[in-house]
């Protein structure tokens, strides 16, 4: 290999703090009044979080030269975060990529050679052939594709059609895998339907907010200060924040538990016990629309099958496994988590936790519970959404005004693209799963595709994508959308070898060299939010589209745009059985495009002039590309799902209606939005006279699950002795790879620091300020300690965001994950700090 | 021209030990000649300054009083105005004006009495006692251009230029009036090393000491004067050793003042 | 006594020689009156680094060497012509701000005592006072989520907090406003520094300059409550208000 690991990380960091250091400081962009009169306004959602602020773009000459917060947008009312405010800078770092750009020696592709900037043409055959090879050599399953929960709506859809049913493999994953598989677990295990049932609008509704792992104050600016203006417009309104160590939310904290990592399981667990022991069970709701089972314990880390770890767990094969059990046995079951213990194990004084229950118990006190990743990014993240569910339901508070559990999705379209659209190893659209043969059939029927086309196995998730390409059974690899070499846990080991392993050809598509890019053998330039017609899902279920309003630089092509363009290379004969073909004669000899395409639905809508109703008009490099209105053939194929699928709910307004709304939070039936799902009056498809009915169940109920406390895959000892925990920061998206490159974020956050309890770092001889050694069994960085600041750590636990290229903290980050939803947990694991 | 050498060496060597911490990362001294750290053990520190801050009313602490005597003691030592000629950078910039002058001729410039610098020197000391700050480093030339070399700050050029003009009109520059010089002159009354005219009956008036001499007028004594002695005990003497480099008689010789 | 009368010939006249004299003689005095002048200017705009008392520039030789010693090239020194009186050492936070360093080597590093050693918490350090200067331009004022002045200042929620008020145009959000508190905030500087705005809406001001005085003849009521557990006066008499037999419920009653 000649690019070692060292220099490849070395030569990355440079490439990196270049970008970063050699942008030109931001030219006054000195918008006089007169100069303001020939821009053109026209709206879009904030490309970053999944609160979904609403916020109006102004082009003038082909380039955005100022955004403002749409005063009319019901989530943000014209504000924004301070990522939001430079919106209009991520689209022009220094280094976009502008062609593509493959790794070449002596005028040929070559694993080891140098970038060389290649034409699409080239970049693209050389992709098919190797796509071709692994078909022909290991079949479907050698081929898959990492995307993201930062994909449109359409192009979310066009990746699923073109893996699962033109490729035939269902190695298709969003990096929404890392961010919220554990709520969407969660979330069909008690519900059988996936997303929250409630909206923002209980921000305004609600008397109680309780935080579970959420440093809501950060990572959702804009709703936290919606939750703030509640708090401080109502004083009866109580604030809880539970976290492993003292966050922004503190602040405004009227309880706060700090909890030793990962016994939030007891906490939720506890709070139950409460609520029954006090007779504070809801019980006409319970016993209308409840059923209760106890899960599978013992279900391991979803680690590789030979760690002894995994080999140790009884039920590591059927971790999602249950049976039904009465209330009584339910009961029996939480009245072990008394309040005593749970203090003991949690660390929590007894008087907060006692607080905290009564809370939920109080029958007059509506509330809403929100989490992140401390709920999602857990080795039993599955059973705490479970959990925190059943207090909902024992209380019958949920699904109304106020009421109710909502997981807060971190991606600006982890809902709308990764969840609705199916673009996991598991789904397909609309709640529709690829192991249930009626749903591959309905599918395959929307997509007129022969029957069998789309595989019944689950595909491989993120994690498991990873080990199989280091393990060579996953050989042509298109990751699109992400930076998972950053992003993702245990890279060193797990990841960077499968991207370098000699048999495997790797695509990364993205408008920046990240980390992931430079891993690469191919770099495919793409175009970035409103350089491209798009559309957007948040948390709340508010769809969102926009107008393209200004072209990609260079030759860089849209992600959607590549995705049609590289099925053209496909002749069906290339990776269809004959048997398969022979069901549709009609599709003899021609291409995954003409199939999956051109197939009547797709292409339906001619070309037409794209204008507002102020007039203007706009590009959309697709449809000029293509022939057709590739973007509403999408939209209006991929509706069919959810007006005719076998799941109820999922319906989807008109596609002119969402260029003309801000936004139509889904099932949009009769020509109207739902606020609150399963509740009568509010959702249309409840019943009459039911009152609630959780018809993702066949039996309208919701499902109360018995889960114990269950100890995390590695836990500090002797050598490694702290807690590392990784995330982010307001300032940062991510990975840093927008935010990085805008100047003034760049100076206000340059570096991820440690932050590190003042009494740890000087029984390790550190300082604040001082360089310290970090590692894990799994590597080494260094960073700078940080004692202070906004994050305080108790005893025995460190934090390090993982935005800054330079330090990539996840790769210390051991790759054990939920079994159940199989999402890494990022917020434990352990590590020990050493003066650099 | 031996001692000429030696000079520019010294006070080049001075700058290098300054610069080389900043230039290629090997830390010997820091500070400047206001005051500084050697190998961060050896404090010295300019004592006229000090005395500024003394008269300005803030009694100095630490280090720096210890610094402001060891380079006391070291001027008593080796001669007061050493300090102009083997250390502080103003001086090299006065002898290229005093060698361009020579060489272009100009003869019908000002020249100022030597006693001129010890008024400075007290509107110094007053300056500091009534407005309770160090006002005259202000402008004090011998440390802003020392300070500005150091720190590669723009001062060098201007200072540089201001005083290399200054130089050009008038005899002897800046050294001419300068009270740090001044102050150090006054050290120079009673130090150990002295120029001496040990042979000075060998003279042969060719007047050329006269003529390269920064101070002429500390000449007249010891050469000429018959009974006093021919040790050169003005402070005003820098100790260059230009007269003893210019002799063709070997008049002069570093020699103590005892 | 041929060389000394050579130098008279050679030389100027005596007339001469006087004239050019006190010409010198002025133009040092000039010298001198400029220098006054600067040295009135001496307060000014500008920062110390930690530990300079108000007289700072009576006791700094200016020798550099709290410059060389910071770890983080914050400190520079005056240049001539410069405010603040040349050669002392100054920063300028929107550069680079101080980094509050728990061992002081600036301090350390001063030979003079101008720098004073006797402050050894950095925390007490008071190279001046943060001032939000323009409530007009900074994000969090209209309301906008930035706080990074707030997240940036090592005394996070003591030197700086975020005052909560709600957003009476947005009508459902909060503005959260950042406010100083001179006890704790120590100049540092890091909010200067990292303001995203094109110029930073909040500044380091010499302490003279930013801070308030209130009259002393004037005692902040809940405050002095505060401090002695209860009313300063004895119980006062309270007779209970006359009702109609009926009261409507307050609004709280009303509210869940
Ligand atoms: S405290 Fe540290 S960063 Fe601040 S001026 Fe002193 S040495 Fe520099
Ligand atoms: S070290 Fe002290 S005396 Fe020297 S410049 Fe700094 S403050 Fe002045
Ligand atoms: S100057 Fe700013 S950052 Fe520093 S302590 Fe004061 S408020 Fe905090
Ligand atoms: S960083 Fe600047 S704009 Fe942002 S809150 Fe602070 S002062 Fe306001």
């Amino acid at each position: 290999m000649k690019l070692s690991r060292r220099a490849f990380i070395k030569a990355n960091a440079i490439a990196v703090t270049a970008a970063a250091a050699g942008m030109s400081l931001p030219k006054a962009e000195a918008l006089a009044n007169e100069e303001d009169l020939d821009i053109r306004w026209d709206k879009a959602p904030c490309r970053f979080c999944g609160t979904g602020c609403s916020v109006l773009i102004g082009t003038k000459d082909g380039r955005v030269v100022a955004t403002q917060g749409d005063p009319d947008a019901p989530v943000n009312r014209g504000l924004n975060c301070i990522k939001g405010y430079f919106l209009s800078k991520i689209m022009y770092g220094k280094d976009r990529l502008k062609t593509p750009m493959l790794r070449k020696r002596n005028g040929k592709y070559d694993k080891e050679g140098e970038f060389t900037p290649v034409s699409w043409d080239e970049a693209f055959d050389t992709m098919a052939e190797k796509f071709k090879e692994a078909i022909k050599k290991k079949g479907p399953e050698s081929v898959g594709m990492f995307g993201s929960g930062q994909w449109t709506v359409f192009e979310g859809y066009a990746a699923s059609k073109l893996f699962k049913g033109g490729f035939r493999s269902n190695n298709l994953d969003p990096n929404a895998r890392h961010c919220m598989a554990s709520a969407v677990a969660g979330f069909i295990r008690t519900f059988g339907s996936d997303e929250p049932m409630g909206c923002y609008d209980d921000l305004e509704h609600a008397d109680g907010f309780v935080l579970w792992g959420s440093n809501m104050a950060e990572m959702h600016p804009i709703l936290w200060s919606r939750l703030t203006d509640r708090r401080l417009t109502a004083s009866h309104v109580k604030v809880a924040v539970l976290s492993t160590f003292e966050n922004r939310g503190y602040e405004l904290a009227d309880l706060t538990l700090t909890f030793k990592p990962q016994t939030d399981l007891y906490i939720l667990n506890y709070i139950a016990n409460y609520i029954i022991q006090n007779n504070a069970v809801n019980e006409d709701f319970v016993a209308k629309h409840t059923t209760f089972k106890q899960g599978n314990t013992d279900i391991g880390y979803g680690l590789r099958p030979t760690d002894p770890r995994e080999q140790k767990a009884k039920n590591a094969k059927s971790a999602g496994g249950s049976k039904d059990i009465t209330f009584a046995e339910y009961k029996k079951f939480v009245s072990q988590f008394t309040l005593e213990k749970t203090a003991k194990e949690t660390g929590v004084p007894e008087e907060n936790l006692l607080e905290l229950a009564k809370m939920y118990a109080d029958p007059k006190r509506k509330i809403v519970s929100y989490w992140t990743m401390g709920f999602n990014q857990h080795t039993r993240g599955t059973w705490a959404n479970n959990l925190v569910y059943n207090i909902h339901l024992l209380t019958g508070k949920i699904s109304e005004p106020g009421n109710g559990p909502f997981s807060l999705t971190g991606q600006p379209s982890a809902c709308g693209t990764a969840r609705e659209v199916g673009t996991f190893a598991h789904r397909l659209p609309a709640d529709l799963v690829v192991k249930k043969e009626a749903h591959r059939d309905f599918t395959e029927k929307i997509w007129k595709l022969p029957k069998g086309t789309i595989p019944g196995k689950v595909g491989y998730h993120a994690v498991l994508q990873n080990r199989m390409l280091k393990d060579g059974k996953l050989n042509a690899y298109w990751v699109m959308c992400n930076n998972n070499m950053q992003a993702g846990p245990n890279f060193n080991e797990e990841a960077y070898p499968g991207y370098r392993n000699p048999d495997n050809f790797i695509v990364v598509t993205d408008p920046y060299p990240t980390v992931t890019a430079m891993a690469a053998d191919l770099m495919l330039p793409t175009a970035m939010w409103v350089e491209k017609e798009g559309a957007y899902g948040n948390a709340e279920r508010r769809s969102q589209f926009w107008r393209q309003q200004v072209n990609a630089p260079g030759e860089a092509k849209s992600d959607l745009w590549q995705l049609v363009e590289f099925s053209k290379r496909f002749k069906v004969e290339e990776v269809w059985p004959a048997d398969l073909i022979a069901q549709k004669p009609e599709y003899k000899g021609k291409t995954l495009y003409d199939i999956l395409y051109a197939n009547g639905q797709v292409n339906k809508f001619p070309t037409q002039k794209i204008s507002d109703g102020a007039g203007n008009t706009y590009d959309n490099n697709e449809m000029e590309d293509f022939g057709f209105y590739l973007q509403k053939g999408i939209y209006e194929e991929y509706r069919l799902f959810g007006l005719h699928g076998p799941k109820k709910g999922h319906e989807l307004g008109e596609f002119d209606d969402y260029h003309k709304s801000r936004g139509l939070r889904w099932p949009v039936v009769d020509g109207k939005e739902t606020l609150w799902r399963y509740r009568e009056g509010y959702d249309p498809h409840v019943a009459k006279g039911s009152g609630v009915q959780f018809y993702g169940n066949k039996d309208n109920r919701a499902r109360i699950y018995a889960l114990p406390y269950e100890p995390p895959a590695e836990s500090p000892d002797k050598e490694f002795d702290l807690w590392l925990c990784t995330g982010r920061v307001l300032e940062h998206w991510h990975t840093g790879s927008m935010t990085q490159r805008v100047p003034e974020l760049y100076r206000a956050v340059p570096h991820a620091v440690l932050f590190m309890n003042p009494e740890d770092a000087k029984a390790r001889g550190l300082r604040r300020g001082m360089s310290a050694k970090i590692s894990s069994r799994r590597g080494e960085i260094t960073a700078t300690i940080e004692t202070r600041g906004r994050n305080r750590m108790p005893k025995g636990q460190v934090f390090l965001p993982f935005f800054d290229a330079r330090r990539l903290a996840n790769k210390l980050i051991l790759d054990a994950t939920c079994p159940i939803s199989k999402e890494t947990d990022f917020k434990k694991c352990a590590a020990k700090v050493e003066r650099a | 021209m031996k001692w000429l050498i030696l000079r520019r060496l010294s006070q080049l060597a001075i700058l290098a030990l300054f610069l080389s911490g900043p230039l290629l990362g090997v830390w010997i001294t820091r500070g400047s000649l206001a005051g500084s750290m050697t190998l961060d053990f050896l404090p010295m520190a300019d004592p006229f300054t000090l005395l500024q801050t003394a008269l300005a009313g803030h009694f100095p602490a630490g280090t720096a009083i210890i610094g402001a005597l060891l380079v006391t003691l070291f001027y008593l030592l080796v001669g007061g105005r050493v300090f102009c000629s083997w250390v502080c950078p103003v001086n090299i910039i006065t002898d290229v004006a005093s060698w361009i002058r020579k060489k272009l001729d100009i003869k019908h410039t000002s020249t100022v009495g030597p006693g001129l610098r010890y008024w400075l020197l007290a509107i110094a000391c007053t300056l500091a006692i009534f407005s309770g700050i160090t006002a005259w480093e202000t402008i004090n030339p011998a440390n802003v251009m020392a300070r500005s070399l150091i720190f590669a700050m723009q001062d060098a050029i201007w200072m540089g230029l201001g005083l290399f003009i200054f130089a050009l009109l008038i005899k002897g520059g800046w050294c001419r009036i300068c009270p740090t010089g001044a102050f150090y002159s006054l050290l120079g009354f009673v130090s150990l090393t002295k120029v001496k005219a040990s042979k000075r009956e060998n003279c042969d008036n060719c007047n050329a000491c006269y003529q390269v001499c920064p101070e002429p007028q500390v000449l007249i004594d010891p050469l000429k004067t018959t009974g006093s002695s021919p040790v050169i005990r003005s402070g005003q003497c820098t100790n260059c050793g230009r007269c003893i480099d210019v002799c063709s008689q070997d008049v002069f010789r570093f020699a103590r003042r005892f | 006594m041929k060389a000394a009368s050579d130098i008279q010939q050679s030389g100027l006249t005596s007339r001469r020689k006087f004239l050019s004299g006190s010409a010198a003689a002025a133009c040092g005095v000039a010298l001198f009156g400029l220098g006054g002048c600067m040295a009135k200017d001496e307060s000014g705009v500008i920062l110390r680094p930690p530990g300079a008392s108000e007289e700072f520039l009576g006791a700094c030789i200016r020798c550099g060497q709290c410059v060389r010693a910071c770890p983080y090239n914050t400190l520079k020194l005056v240049g001539l012509f410069g405010q603040g009186g040349t050669g002392s050492p100054y920063f300028e936070p929107r550069q680079v701000s101080c980094e509050m360093c728990e061992d002081l080597p600036c301090i350390k590093a001063c030979p003079t005592g101008a720098l004073d050693p006797q402050l050894t918490d950095v925390n007490k350090a008071k190279m001046g006072l943060a001032v939000l200067v323009d409530q007009e331009t900074c994000l969090n004022y209209l309301g906008l989520r930035c706080g990074v002045c707030y997240r940036a200042c090592p005394s996070i929620d003591k030197a700086i907090t975020l005052d909560a008020r709600h957003n009476q145009r947005s009508g459902k959000h909060t503005l959260f406003l950042p406010k100083i508190h001179s006890e704790h905030c120590t100049g540092c500087g890091k909010c200067e520094k990292s303001c995203v705005l094109e110029a930073s809406a909040i500044k380091v001001l010499p302490r003279s300059l930013a801070k308030g005085e209130l009259g002393h003849h004037y005692r902040l009521g809940w405050e002095e409550k505060e401090k002695k557990g209860s009313s300063l006066i004895p119980e006062a008499l309270d007779l209970p208000d006359r009702m109609p037999e009926f009261t409507p419920p307050s609004f709280e009653e009303v509210k869940p």
